[in-house]
């Protein structure tokens, strides 16, 4: 057993290559019963890795409570997000711990199915998985069945409405809830979509206990969770950190600029960081007053020569081009607000007009598409012109900066792909 | 059309997934529908009185009048 207050729990005896069944039992025990898996749970305090931080246990009792004689758990490991890599981590170091919690899950709200879903790119991953799936079967033929699939890599792919319209053998496009909660369904049963990192959570939680589970974190946000530290990093990496630890140290611990001017938080709907506020703890109730969130655990860090305005255009014209085209607040305002960006970070006349459109039009997009892609990128660049609102003033007198002037930039994005070369099936 | 109720409360919600912009709502409604910059309603979002007749029966004709059958008027206190 691990003790309940050190680190790595997630990334314990992590090694270069997933670990076998037999390893994984050996590391972290077999799994055992659970009294009350869903109290457990609520006690716990876990909330979903994914981005929105919802209560596992609201969601869990929400799925049992529905009667249906068919359910499915999916496991969401498409991790859409560029600059996060803790799913890819996960899956490369431990997929048994998904699976477990995943098994967990699916005897508590009645599943007899699981799907687990890796993006289609992700090659290492689907071999680690398809792996462990394999390691499974061919010990025991109970419990609920395991499917592998392999979605398209799209930003909105993950999504767990789109997810879940993929898997009911159509395109994976965000679909429209009209009220929430709202239950997604696979050909007409019920699914509970769980990130993959949350299911790890699960798992340990199922075998040690909600009490072991506080020992680390705060009382709000308990437990550890991963990070991805990218931008003015020697080396990007995944770490695994406790919740409510200074958002310096975590910086200090990667090894990365530990004086920056901002950090990204969240992802790339999540908001800019002023470097002014780096002390302030990692998790969701004290990041809350400043408008941020824990995210996907995504910190992408800006060094102080870098151009803040040049890499939030860059990641919103990225954003604008994966945008299902869905909705026409989303397909027409988000490359609005790229185009806007690029007047205000590349000066032109049509700096100060654009600059105030790009206010107008976030008030406009907001809350408008059918997911919360437009939402996640409206907020990104609102914190932007606020973060460096000195940058901006100074853009839209005709007066760049010369961060914008260098050509190493510091946010990853793919490369941008044609419209009509997006694949959806 | 039978006895009409005239408590609780009604908004105009739109799927903005089948709406493709053909600007009807914002004609027929202009008390609860603007239209953005590309031609997308944006509805006004604070609900509306049953009992305010004229309004609700603009909703009505938006909600029949819309070519993709996008809007639709939902009564606040059944959910």
């Amino acid at each position: 057993m691990i003790a309940s207050s050190t680190l790595p729990r997630l990334m314990h005896d992590a090694g270069s290559r997933p670990l076998s069944l037999a390893q994984h039992e050996q590391t972290f025990a077999a799994t055992t019963k659970v009294g009350s898996l869903v109290d457990e749970l609520d006690a716990s305090g876990l909330t979903g890795r994914g981005g929105a931080g919802f209560p596992t246990s609201v969601k869990a009792r929400f799925i049992h409570d529905q009667r249906s004689l068919h359910k499915y758990v999916v496991v969401n490991a498409m991790e859409g997000e560029p600059a996060s890599h803790k799913d890819q981590t996960l899956l490369n170091a431990h997929p048994h711990l998904i699976l477990d919690g995943a098994e967990y899950l699916a005897g508590l709200v009645g599943a007899k199915n699981i799907a687990v879903c890796v993006a289609r790119d992700n090659r290492a991953g689907i071999n680690a998985m398809e792996r462990a799936i394999h390691e499974r079967a061919r010990r025991s033929l109970r419990g609920p069945k395991l499917d592998l699939h392999t979605p398209p890599q799209r930003y909105v792919a993950g999504e767990e409405s789109a997810l879940t319209h993929w898997l009911d053998d159509n395109e994976s496009l965000p679909q429209y809830r009209r009220t929430r909660p709202h239950v997604l369904r696979i050909a007409h049963a019920p699914v509970l979509v769980e990130n993959a990192e949350t299911l790890a959570n699960v798992a340990l939680i199922g075998r040690f206990g909600a009490a072991w589970y506080r020992g680390l974190g705060t009382s709000i946000s308990p437990g550890s969770t991963l990070v991805s530290v990218s931008g003015a990093v020697n080396h990007p990496n995944v770490m695994e950190t406790e919740l409510g630890t200074p958002i310096r140290t975590i910086l200090a611990f990667a090894d990365a600029d530990t004086d920056p001017q901002a950090v990204l938080l969240g992802g790339y709907g999540g908001s800019w960081l002023s470097g002014e506020h780096l002390d302030v703890p990692y998790c969701n109730e004290e990041l809350a007053a400043f408008g941020v969130s824990v995210g996907a655990g995504v910190l992408v860090v800006l060094p102080r020569k870098a151009c803040g305005i040049v890499e939030t255009q860059r990641v919103v014209q990225w954003m604008a081009n994966e945008s299902a085209r869905q909705c026409g607040p989303c397909a027409f305002g988000l490359p609005a607000l790229a185009d806007g960006l690029n007047h205000v970070a590349r000066p032109t006349r049509d700096a100060k007009q654009a600059l105030q459109q790009l206010e107008e039009r976030c008030a406009t997009i907001k809350g408008r598409g059918a997911c919360h892609h437009p939402d996640g990128v409206v907020q990104f660049v609102r914190s932007a012109l606020e973060v460096f609102s000195k940058d901006v003033a100074r853009h839209v007198q005709g007066d760049a900066c010369k961060g914008s002037l260098e050509s190493r930039r510091y946010a990853t994005i793919p490369q941008l792909e044609r419209a009509e070369e997006l694949i959806w099936e | 059309m039978g006895v009409r109720r005239r408590t609780g409360l009604f908004i105009l919600q739109v799927n903005p997934i089948l709406c493709d912009g053909f600007g009807h709502c914002a004609e027929l409604a202009p008390e609860l529908v603007e239209i953005d910059e590309w031609g997308y309603p944006i509805i006004r979002s604070e609900p509306v009185s049953l009992g305010d007749t004229d309004v609700y029966q603009s909703a009505r004709y938006a909600e029949r009048g819309c070519p993709r059958r996008a809007l639709r008027i939902q009564r606040l206190n059944e959910k």
